[in-house]
């Protein structure tokens, strides 16, 4: 039976996979083509979005990629006469093929392979066989003592061992405990937990059931961003699917474990990444972190022992009981066990969601895997862990993905966000922009995270401005050891990261900013002019025309100039010239 | 009581349905703002302290946790809502270029709505769609790898249509 799946994740969908389906659904019934046609998640390829694969039976005969919903009468006439000529511009090249063959897939197993919204689609392909063993042939102290073999350590950011969690949380005094799943996937480039939702519901809920039979919970949570509608709507529905077949609820499996499960959608803020936090809007408040000890093992939601986990980390519990926690931990460092999903975007040729084994370097994900910069301009830098990471520069790429290592550049593994930057990305004007970001997500709660991060801003924006003074980067540097310090949670605590380590390794650029008022990476807008070579410039007029100030003057035939004086650096007239005459300086 | 400011007189009896669910489980404050938000787009001032008055919550918390989370909006949206991707992606890919072509073309800033009521700019962080960046999201259409030039099609077609949607 020929099976044709088109891959229907947030980016899928956004770049025309929803018309594809449809006209393939038109297609297929008008010419009685003799073909399944089903939804999948997301492979991790969302450069070649929309994807549409072709099975026969379990085998993979074509992935097509970059699919537009005029491409459905070819694929109608392969799926016909099994003329591949009909497709060939459309399958997958060797050098894509890459990027997926690189990979080693444990919690994006299933991802893009099968249809999130069936069940039996995801127990066909041996799901919640893991929940059954756990249940019935292991206590709650060998699963936990499985995930301490397996070395699963926290993949939202802060790394710390998952079975030190659960062994806390179960050891609690109390009866009712709860299980909550951090899926506030904030930091901005970091997608890998909405892939996972999106793409494999039922994986993340196996993995949570697993956790709440281990610490002895009986309510299952999902905080989810409300920015993901499309992950509530598939969870919602795999949770359905669930409490139908026996597996979320009371008894399951015909044990005596009963687990209820629900969501909660959050409401935009950053800091509820945080888990005190999180607890605080779980509860109905401002999710404003509170003060550890007690930790949420001890005292949670509703002041009820409590383990938190972000959803990466419950994307490998199934795997880890499955395949067990030895297989798990030979793979990766002696300090970070398994793998790593990275969301690789920015100035990257091939972006999208990856998943390695630990200690790979940085340049085999970003390289090989990423195929090198998308534009012309060389590697610069690349941003790790968000707002709460830093900028890892071109020179360190052979660092090893590893908790320790990747902490000792200064950055932090972070949730995986991984930015690639090329050499026009101005790294004064990156730090300014995470400030900026962390300045209006703090919450308000402590003095240094409040004020501090305001303050650091300003010191950023006059920078950026060309009104550094001499000392900025001494007052830059004293004032974010004095946050780290002093501010009451993570992310207070990590706000200056990103500060930190671009003057640890682009010293040179802020001071171009101060001294000489000039940006390196002509990225801050307040420093360049624009210019136009004359050696280039034919006095077509065309950047006359396009300007909105008239700042534009000259005769046909003849060099055009710009008055800066006038210009507002729109940018215009570099796009619209031809013979790359504008120049920005 | 009446007052002669501009304030809504809303139709607090569409809530009722929602609160009589949602007002005696503790710990759902957020759940009901949602869902309020759901109904009237926006949520007004008398829809806020009526959420307080029937959940018996002292106003100044419904009001402290409706300002916290960017969600909550406290005046009508546009006809057409951009959310303006300003993501770490977006950033490097220049959305920084594509807010000041939207202030140029629609003179609207973040969480401004033009005067014709057609278009609210809302700066967002990360929609997820890195890999397409710079993007922004227009109700529910995403549109991705933007120009300057791109974005001045996108909103003089919006325009047009809706021009025409009011000429029928």
């Amino acid at each position: 039976m020929i099976t044709v799946k088109v891959g229907q994740g947030s980016c899928g969908i956004s770049a025309g996979a929803g018309k594809v389906f449809n006209s393939l659904k038109n297609i297929i019934q008008e010419k009685n083509i003799n073909a399944n046609l089903s939804v999948t998640g997301c492979i991790g390829m969302c450069y070649l979005e929309p994807i549409v694969d072709i099975y026969n039976d379990e085998t993979l005969t074509a992935r097509l990629v970059r699919v537009s919903e005029n491409d459905s009468e070819s694929i109608a006439a392969y799926l016909t006469d099994g003329d591949v000529s009909k497709i060939e511009n459309l399958l997958l090249s060797d050098e894509d093929r890459v990027f997926l063959d690189s990979q080693t897939r444990i919690a994006l197993n299933g991802c893009g392979v099968i249809n999130p919204e069936e069940i039996d689609d995801y127990i066909a392909s041996g799901g919640y066989s893991a929940l059954k063993r756990a249940l019935i042939e292991m206590t709650p102290e060998s699963v936990i003592e499985e995930i301490k073999i397996s070395g699963l350590a926290g993949r939202g950011g802060a790394g710390f061992p998952t079975w030190f969690k659960w062994n806390a949380a179960r050891s609690s005094q109390g009866e009712e405990k709860y299980l909550i799943c951090n899926a506030d996937e904030g930091d901005p480039g970091a997608f890998m937990d909405r892939a996972v939702i999106e793409s494999n519901p039922h994986n993340l809920i196996e993995g949570m059931l697993i956790g709440a039979y281990a610490i002895g919970a009986k309510e299952a949570i999902v905080y989810v961003r409300a920015e993901y509608p499309l992950a509530i709507i598939r969870l919602e529905r795999a949770i359905e699917q669930s409490k139908e077949k026996g597996i979320v609820g009371d008894n399951i499996f015909g044990t005596e474990f009963s687990c209820s499960f629900r969501i909660k959608a959050g409401a935009g803020a950053f800091v509820c990444g945080e888990e005190t936090a999180l607890i605080e809007s779980l509860e109905g408040s401002r999710g404003m972190p509170r003060l550890k000890p007690p930790f949420p093992a001890q005292s949670g939601y509703w002041r009820k022992p409590s383990n938190i986990n972000n959803v990466e980390t419950f994307a490998n519990v199934s795997w880890i009981i499955r395949n067990g926690g030895e297989e798990f931990a030979k793979l990766g460092t002696p300090d970070s066990k398994g793998t790593k999903v990275f969301a690789i975007t920015g100035k990257i040729k091939r972006g999208g969601l990856v998943e390695v084994p630990m200690g790979k370097k940085l340049s085999d994900v970003i390289f090989d895997i990423g195929g090198g910069m998308k534009t012309d301009k060389s590697y610069k830098c690349v941003q790790l862990g968000g707002p709460s990471g830093g900028c890892i520069p071109a020179d360190m790429q052979d660092t090893e993905i590893d908790y320790k290592k990747l902490s000792a550049t200064g950055a932090i593994m972070g949730s995986g966000g991984m930015v690639v930057m090329d050499e026009s990305t101005c790294m004064v004007g990156m730090a300014r922009f995470f400030l900026d970001f962390t300045a209006k997500e703090s919450c308000g709660k402590c003095t240094h995270c409040r004020i501090g991060t305001k303050r650091l801003l300003e010191i950023l924006d006059r920078i950026c401005k060309g009104e550094g003074k001499e000392g900025d980067i001494e007052l830059l540097e004293e004032t974010c050891n004095e946050i780290k310090a002093g501010a009451l949670c993570g992310l207070g605590q990590t706000a200056p990261n990103p500060v930190l380590t671009t003057i640890k390794y682009y010293r040179d650029e802020y001071e171009a900013h101060i001294n000489e008022k000039r940006c390196p990476a002509r990225e801050c807008i307040d420093l360049v002019k624009y210019t136009i070579n004359e050696d280039k410039c034919i006095g077509c007029s065309l950047c006359s025309k396009k300007c909105p100030v008239g700042a534009i003057s000259g005769e046909i035939k003849k060099k055009f100039t710009i008055d800066t004086a006038v210009c507002i650096k729109c940018g215009q007239c570099m796009d619209a010239c031809r013979f790359g005459a504008v120049e920005k300086k | 009581m009446s007052c002669n400011c501009s304030c809504s007189k809303s139709d607090l009896s569409l809530l009722n349905e929602t609160l009589e669910h949602y007002a005696a489980i503790p710990g759902s404050l957020i759940t009901i703002l949602q869902k309020a938000q759901g109904i009237y787009g926006y949520l007004p001032a008398d829809v806020l302290n009526y959420i307080a008055e029937k959940t018996g919550i002292p106003a100044a918390k419904v009001f402290g946790v409706a300002t916290f989370y960017t969600q909550f909006r406290f005046k009508p949206v546009g006809k057409y809502l951009i959310m303006l991707c300003q993501g770490t992606a977006c950033h490097v890919n220049g959305s920084l270029m594509l807010e000041k072509t939207i202030f140029d073309t629609l003179g609207i800033k973040d969480g401004e709505t033009t005067e014709d009521g057609l278009f609210t700019l809302k700066n967002v962080a990360c929609l997820g769609c890195c890999s397409l960046s710079p993007v922004m999201m227009i109700n529910d259409e995403t549109y991705g790898s933007l120009t300057p030039q791109k974005v001045r099609e996108i909103i003089a077609r919006l325009k047009d249509e809706a021009l025409k949607e009011a000429a029928e």
